[in-house]
C-alpha cells in the first residue's frame, strides 16, 4: 500500500442553483479541482463519482461516463465509475479513488460527488428512500421521523434537550457565514430554531439540513507524484467504511450507530491516532441529533454526553475540537451524493491553512459521512 | 406496483414474521436468513405476538401521501421484536413505556380506482 495525497480540491456553490444543470455543477467543481492541482486534465487515469439518484432526481443514469465525457476525457477512454450509498455516496467515491492509488493500479485519480435535486418536486421523499422503503417509509417513517425517534429516545435516556440540538444548528449557521460556497450564509438564534415549526417532533425545521444542488471534486495522487506537483499535499491517513442493518428497528440500539463506531475504530487504528488527536472534523449533521450522536460514536464524548459537548462550546471554532467549520450539512447545504467529497474539501482547506475567516489550527482532520440513518458510514482521517 | 404490495399482504395484515429454530430468535419483518446463525439458519414463518410497549415516538407533521399529523412509534413486542409502525391515538396521550396492541388499519390508497393499502397499526392496550 502506498501513501495517497490529495493534491487538488474543488467545490461548486451549494444551494438552489436554478440556472445550472447537473453537468454545469459538476464541471464547476471539477475544473476548480484540476486548476487547484495545476493539472491539464490528461493526467487523470480514472474517475469515481458519488451520486445517490441521478435516475430519480434528473432521469439520467450512466452518470460516470457522462461526466468523463463533459470533462473532456472521452478521448482518453478512462475508466469512469459511479458508486452509491445514499448520502454517503461521495465518501464511497473518495474511498474507491484512495484504494485505486494506494494499490498502485493508478497514479492520479479524480473523485467527485454531485447531485441536482431542484429539478424535481419532492427531494426529501427521494432522500428518504435511503431508509427501508417496505418497512419504514411504507408506514410514514420518513427520514425526519426516523431521526426524530432517535432524538426522543436520546432525550429520554440521557437528558438531552431540544435546546442542545438547536445549538448545533446555531453553531453551523454561524460557521457558514464565512464560507463563500455555503447555502445559508446567515446567523440564526437559538430562539429562531426553537420557534421553527415541527417537522417530526422533537425535530423542527431548523434542525433539518436542506436538500441542495451541489458538487465537489478532489484529485488524488501517489506520494511520489504529489511531492513533484505540490508543496502542500494533504495525506489520507485512513479511509474506512462500514455497514449496519438498513432499518433502525433491526438494530440492538438506535442510540449508537454501529457502522460509525466500526469505521471510526478502524480509521483510528490505521492512522495511529486517537479521538483526542483530531483537531478539526466535518460530520454528517443531516439532522442536529445526528451531530450529537457523531460526537459520541466518534469518541469525542462519552455515550450520552454529546449534548454537553455542544453546550460547553467544545466544537465551536476556537473550541478544542471544531466541528463543521464549513457550516455542515445544515448550513453549507446537503447535496446528497456530493456531501462526502465536500467534507473532504473543507478538511483539506483547513489543513492547508486556506480556510479564510473560519481557519482553525490543525494538523489532523476527520470526516464522517453517513448514508440514510446509518446503514453506511465512512470515516476518513487526513494529515498534513 | 400491485404485486409489490400484494405479495407482502400476510406480513402486513397479520404481522407474520420469522422464527429461527436454531437460535430461538424472532424477526419482523420476515427474513430469508437469520442474521445470527446465517448458514445454520432454520427459518420458519410465525405470527408475531401483537402486544408491546412504546420505546420512542414522534408526531410527524410533514411527509407525503399520508394524512397529517400522524404518530410513528418504535415499539418493542413481547418476544423481543422491534417494529416501527403508526400509533392511532391522540398525540397528547402518547408516552414512552405505554402499552399498545396491534390493529388492522388503512394506510392509504392510490386514488379512487387504485388499490387501498391496509396494514398493521397500533392502538393503546
Amino acid at each position: 500500500m502506498r501513501r495517497v495525497a490529495i493534491i487538488g480540491i474543488g467545490c461548486s456553490r451549494f444551494g438552489e442553483l436554478w440556472n445550472m444543470s447537473f453537468r454545469d455543477i459538476v464541471m464547476e467543481a471539477g475544473i476548480e479541482a484540476l486548476e487547484d492541482a495545476n493539472l491539464e486534465g490528461k493526467e487523470i487515469e480514472a474517475l469515481y463519482i458519488g451520486n445517490m439518484s441521478g435516475g430519480k432526481y434528473i432521469g439520467q443514469e450512466h452518470i460516470a461516463a457522462l461526466i468523463a465525457d463533459y470533462a473532456g476525457l472521452a478521448e482518453f477512454h478512462i475508466p469512469a465509475t459511479r458508486v452509491e450509498a445514499a448520502d454517503a455516496s461521495g465518501s464511497l467515491a473518495l474511498r474507491q479513488a484512495y484504494m485505486a492509488v494506494a494499490s498502485g493500479i493508478h497514479d492520479v485519480v479524480i473523485a467527485a460527488g454531485a447531485e441536482k435535486v431542484t429539478d424535481v418536486g419532492d427531494a426529501m421523499t427521494i432522500l428518504s428512500s435511503s431508509a427501508d422503503q417496505e418497512w419504514e417509509n411504507f408506514v410514514g417513517a420518513n427520514l425526519p421521523a426516523l431521526y426524530a425517534l432517535i432524538a426522543r429516545l436520546h432525550m429520554e435516556e440521557y437528558g438531552t434537550k431540544e435546546e442542545d440540538m438547536a445549538l448545533v444548528s446555531v453553531k453551523n449557521h454561524r460557521n457558514a457565514v464565512h464560507n463563500p460556497k455555503a447555502q445559508f450564509r446567515r446567523e440564526i438564534s437559538l430562539e429562531d430554531v426553537m420557534k421553527s415549526q415541527y417537522v417530526a417532533e422533537p425535530l423542527k425545521l431548523l434542525d433539518c439540513a436542506p436538500v441542495s444542488d451541489g458538487a465537489a471534486a478532489v484529485v488524488l495522487a501517489s506520494e511520489e507524484i504529489a511531492r513533484k506537483i505540490t508543496d502542500t499535499p494533504v495525506y489520507i491517513d485512513a479511509c474506512c467504511q462500514a455497514s449496519d442493518y438498513l432499518a433502525i428497528h433491526s438494530r440492538k440500539s438506535v442510540l449508537t450507530m454501529g457502522a460509525v463506531v466500526k469505521a471510526a475504530r478502524d480509521a483510528y487504528r490505521l492512522a495511529r491516532v486517537e479521538p483526542k488527536d483530531i483537531q478539526v472534523a466535518e460530520v454528517h449533521d443531516s439532522f442536529t441529533i445526528a451531530e450529537i450522536l457523531a460526537y459520541e460514536d466518534l469518541g469525542f464524548a462519552e455515550k450520552g454526553k454529546g449534548g454537553e459537548l455542544i453546550r460547553e462550546g467544545v466544537t465551536e471554532i476556537g473550541g478544542k475540537i471544531p466541528v463543521n467549520t464549513s457550516g455542515g450539512l445544515k448550513a453549507c447545504g446537503h447535496a446528497v451524493g456530493a456531501t462526502g467529497v465536500r467534507q473532504a474539501v473543507e478538511i483539506v482547506a483547513q489543513l492547508r491553512g486556506e480556510a479564510g475567516k473560519r481557519q482553525v489550527d490543525a494538523e489532523k482532520g476527520l470526516t464522517l459521512n453517513i448514508g440514510g440513518t446509518g446503514a453506511t458510514a465512512v470515516v476518513t482521517i487526513f494529515g498534513r | 406496483m400491485i404485486p409489490r404490495f400484494w405479495r407482502k399482504i400476510k406480513y402486513r395484515y397479520d404481522l407474520n414474521g420469522s422464527y429461527c429454530e436454531n437460535c430461538g430468535n424472532y424477526f419482523y419483518p420476515p427474513r430469508n436468513l437469520c442474521p445470527i446463525c446465517r448458514r445454520k439458519s432454520k427459518i420458519r414463518e410465525v405470527q408475531i405476538d401483537g402486544e408491546g410497549k412504546v420505546l420512542s415516538y414522534t408526531v410527524v407533521h410533514e411527509g407525503k401521501n399520508l394524512k397529517k399529523p400522524y404518530i410513528v412509534a418504535l415499539i418493542e413486542l413481547k418476544n423481543g421484536v422491534k417494529i416501527v409502525s403508526q400509533l392511532v391515538c391522540d398525540p397528547k396521550d402518547v408516552s414512552i413505556g405505554m402499552k399498545v396492541r396491534r390493529a388492522f388499519r388503512k394506510y392509504g390508497e392510490d386514488g379512487e380506482e387504485g388499490i387501498i393499502y391496509y396494514g398493521t397499526k397500533f392502538v393503546p392496550a
